[in-house]
């Protein structure tokens, strides 16, 4: 199986084929309902988010609580068309990859394109699974939205799938 | 009378949190694993094999199944010869806020439905009570996520209308939710009764196993058909193609009104969690 490595360039997303399946290694952020909310509110007005997105991949997962002695909890995918009202702003904020599960609306698929960025799915309901290719997990922003705070997380070997490109 | 002490109704209840969301049902584990066998294409077989190792590891691990540890809905069968020491609904509630505290479940329950507070610590649940013969406690406890409880819904048929737009009425319902409810799923249909009758029925369908039937023939029958269409769907496990879209289909029906033919559709996802215990 394809590895690719985070963060992802314009010239990878190229080589990327439709229903691919590779393994993402390297960094993602977590966002999910309430974070995009603020990010996007906060693009809008044309205020500094607290975190670059430039050229990053967003990972759609609100994890349980972190075990003692866990790096993260159980952290598999949240359904991404809830997140498509906001997608098209982060977008022209250079957002390339996006990681989530189900499909995307009609918008969100041909922006993505546009954009030359790219959307892969994971195994929705695998967050045991998922949890273990987890390598380093840091809350870096919104603190406060708890489950849904901003998070650096390091993957190695995350399975995915090309849904668009 | 029996007594018995909302002490034991609070363990109860955060035993079975807990054995929810870390063990999946063992009819579940097994039609996934049939499912498996009948898969041709490999991106399935690949989807299935980490979707029953997921399960194996949850429980191995004590890790949650999946991330949503979900609303918790409790139903109880309180037999009539029970007397209760203590606040019952409280006693619940301890049950599952103890659960979510001690296994790092995750807190998923906002205040109000337009402030959208977290109450971090999973509460409030749903509880639903009936009066039973017998000296004896019922309690199940369903976990359920929202990426499929957003797909289900429900509709009011005219009572002339046959079972052909019924089944088309669920089918739909799958076919529109795309891979957004983590397929494969399992079907709970609720016939009859009023709308919130049927909504319940079609919660309560999914606690039978999945390998199961109806009694009743020609709901049997309807079952059988309503799974055929949504298998031939090829939505597959995780929207990936395949030939398991739905693990199986469950139809609970109930007498209605002349005037009307409610039904309510429950997509439930292939981590369908619940636990019962009788006490
Ligand atoms: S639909 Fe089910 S398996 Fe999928 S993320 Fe939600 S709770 Fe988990």
């Amino acid at each position: 199986m394809r590895k690719i490595y985070l963060p992802l360039t314009k010239k990878v997303i190229k080589t990327l084929r439709l229903g691919q399946e590779v393994l993402l290694s390297g960094s993602v952020l977590t966002a999910r309902d309430a974070a995009h909310k603020r990010l996007a509110e906060t693009l809008k007005s044309n205020k500094k988010i607290p975190v670059s997105i430039k050229g990053e991949t967003i990972y759609y997962t609100g994890p349980t609580p972190t075990m003692p002695g866990r790096i993260i909890g159980s952290c598999g995918p949240t359904t991404s068309s809830r997140m498509d009202q906001f997608t098209h702003i982060l977008l022209r904020h250079a957002l390339l990859g996006m990681i989530g599960k189900g499909e995307r609306s009609k918008e969100i698929v041909s922006a993505i394109k546009r954009f030359g960025a790219v959307y892969f799915i994971t195994i929705g309901g695998a967050g045991a699974y998922l949890s273990e290719k987890v390598k380093n997990s840091k809350i870096i922003a919104y603190r406060d939205l708890g489950t849904e705070a901003i998070r650096r997380v390091i993957v190695e070997d995350f399975p995915a799938i090309v849904a668009v490109v | 009378m029996r007594t018995i002490n909302s002490k034991l109704i609070a363990e109860t209840v955060k035993e079975l949190c807990i054995k929810a969301n870390l063990e999946l049902r063992k009819d579940i584990l097994s039609a996934l694993r049939r499912a498996r066998e009948k898969e041709t294409s490999s991106k399935a077989r690949g989807v299935l094999d980490i979707i029953i190792y997921n399960a194996l590891l949850a429980r191995k691990k004590r890790l949650p199944i999946c991330q949503d540890t979900g609303m918790v809905v409790a139903y109880v069968a309180i037999g009539q010869e029970v007397r209760i020491k203590g606040v019952f609904r409280k006693a619940v509630e301890r049950g599952v806020a103890e659960a979510y505290r001690c296994s790092y479940f995750r807190n998923s329950i906002v205040m109000d439905p337009l402030r959208r507070k977290n109450t971090k610590n999973n509460l409030p649940s749903i509880i639903y009570t009936c009066i039973v013969p017998g000296k004896r406690l019922n309690i199940r406890i369903s976990v359920k996520g929202f990426g499929c409880e957003n797909i289900s819904r429900t509709r009011m048929f005219r009572p002339t209308d046959s079972a052909s737009l019924i089944e088309d009425f669920v089918v739909e319902a799958v076919k529109d939710s795309g891979s957004r409810a983590c397929p494969p799923v399992y079907i709970g249909v609720g016939m009859g009764g009023t709308i919130d009758k049927a909504t319940l029925l079609s919660k309560e369908a999914v606690f039978r196993s999945v390998a199961g039937c109806s009694r009743k023939r020609h709901i049997a029958k309807l079952e059988k058909s309503i799974l055929a269409k949504v298998n031939s769907l090829k939505i597959g496990p995780m929207g990936v193609g395949g030939r398991t879209t739905a693990l199986g289909v469950s139809v609970l029906s109930y007498p209605t009104h002349i005037a009307g033919l409610p039904v309510a559709v429950n997509i439930s996802c292939h981590a369908t969690r619940d636990a019962r215990k009788v006490i």
